[in-house]
């Protein structure tokens, strides 16, 4: 199936979340205002980013991250006889002028500056094509998205955005039933933690927020992160009102309930309806 | 003669008028006027009020259908339509991921007017720009006890097949109410 569209309707962060929950494999273009980056995906994990007209070659990499010096960096691009990013690696390890640990965190840094220039983009199509991996000269990492999604999202500063996406915080926070989010990869902050541990099935947002002294704009910002990374949800209002009814102490009398037979009846009787239409 | 009515609601041009009149053994009795906006553009008519299909269950039982606006300036009307529901089907247009934020703000108000059962309806699966009902639940955050169903609007089996979910929904909750 096709997933193109416009981030105007669609942020970066929920795309990353769509490719992250589903898993997918593909190749995710993002053209906004000048700039065309890609990302490649493998099993929903993030494995290289690129942005158009900018050098992402190893050397340049190297030198950004600092482990090399821009003559060191002049010299291979001179007199380098090797042609691919796997090849100069192996060289310079083999050479024993860096460590596999270093090329691979200069080259994972690279991969994250990318994705987090891209977050605040709010307006530019995007289109995702299936299967499409990245070329095979280029050094790739296996990153987890969840933890991209919540430093992203913590670094979404736009507030009519989040207001959007989270409208009312008299909504009740719970724990994701089936978390697809392994919990062991997420890296929580301080104020994170502090709404996590008041999250009970009871708890609204704005009572989180009250409790620990946030802003509107605090709470939204961390429920909006935890919610993107699968960590919690919003309890559907008709659960929120039975358990505000079994919260009624004893001796309160139960609203008034419909005799559910009758009720049911009905519904028996028009599924057979609909089934012989 | 007893009536009950389920809800079909979504963004402009979701499908719901379609959706309606594939199953409706009444011509729909709908009010569309032309457009006289920018939404000309998408389709010539659009819902001012509401759809009205109806569906004789028995002699004793009838289930109208009910078509909300699509525009957001006639969004008071569905509380109205709203009330006294088995249930609501939200209509989204898979291939159009720019109406999902406002598909999953109708779903968040007509949550709130009313504690029923619902089911999401992922309509346009024909079209090969269409999401996938998957994508579709985690583009519009849907918790995963929610049914996303695939769903042809001008089909009348995929029609009967989303009724029938959200009447096999209803069922459920009205047999978890019980126990």
């Amino acid at each position: 199936m096709a997933l193109k569209g416009n981030l105007r309707d669609f942020s970066v962060t929920q795309l990353l979340n769509l490719i992250n929950l589903a898993r997918k494999t593909g190749a995710l273009t993002i053209e906004s205002d000048g700039t065309t980056a890609r990302m490649y995906f493998k099993e929903g994990r993030l494995l290289h980013a690129s942005i158009a007209g900018q050098d992402d070659q190893l050397t340049a990499i190297l030198q950004k991250a600092g482990k090399l010096t821009p003559e060191q960096a002049q010299i291979i691009r001179t007199r380098s006889q090797v042609h691919t990013d796997k090849e100069l690696g192996l060289l310079l390890i083999n050479a024993g002028y860096l460590s596999q640990e270093d090329i691979l965190s200069s080259v994972k840094q690279h991969v994250l500056d990318v994705v987090y220039y891209l977050f605040p983009f709010t307006d530019g199509r995007f289109h995702f094509e299936p299967d499409q991996l990245p070329p095979a000269d280029r050094i790739t990492v296996s990153l987890d998205l969840e933890s991209i999604i919540m430093e992203g999202s913590r670094r979404i500063k736009e507030w009519e955005r989040l207001q959007e996406e989270l409208p009312d915080l008299d909504v009740v926070l719970k724990f994701a039933d089936r978390p697809r989010t392994p919990l062991r990869h997420i890296n929580l902050n301080v104020d994170e933690w502090r709404v996590i541990s008041f999250i009970n099935g009871r708890n609204t947002i704005r009572q989180i927020a009250q409790h620990n002294g946030m802003s509107e704009f605090q709470i939204r910002k961390i429920v909006y992160g935890l919610l993107s990374a699968g960590l919690v949800e919003l309890v559907e209002p008709a659960e929120q009102r039975r358990k505000a009814a079994e919260a009624v102490p004893a001796g309160k009398p139960a609203a008034p309930v419909q005799p559910p037979a009758v009720k049911r009846n009905i519904i028996m009787r028009i599924i057979d309806r609909i089934r012989g239409i | 003669m007893q009536n009950v009515k389920i809800v079909i609601t979504g963004p402009f041009a979701a499908g719901k008028t379609e959706f309606i009149r594939s199953i409706s053994e009444i011509d729909v009795v709908s009010t569309e006027r032309r457009i006289s906006d920018n939404s000309r553009v998408v389709k010539e008519e659009t819902t001012v009020a509401m759809d009205f299909g109806r569906i004789t269950i028995d002699q004793d039982l009838v289930l109208y259908l009910f078509g909300t606006p699509g525009q957001k300036r006639f969004d008071f009307m569905w509380e109205i339509l709203s009330e006294g529901m088995l249930g609501f089907v939200l209509m989204v247009d898979s291939t159009k991921s720019e109406t999902f934020r406002e598909a999953r703000q109708i779903l968040d108000v007509f949550k709130k007017y009313a504690g029923v059962p619902y089911v999401v309806a992922a309509n346009k699966q024909d079209l090969p720009d269409a999401w996938s009902p998957e994508d579709l639940r985690i583009a519009l955050r849907i918790n995963s006890d929610v049914k996303v169903l695939p769903c042809v609007a001008r089909d009348k089996e995929s029609v009967k097949h989303v009724l029938l979910e959200l009447l096999y929904t209803i069922l459920e909750s009205l047999e978890e109410g019980v126990s």
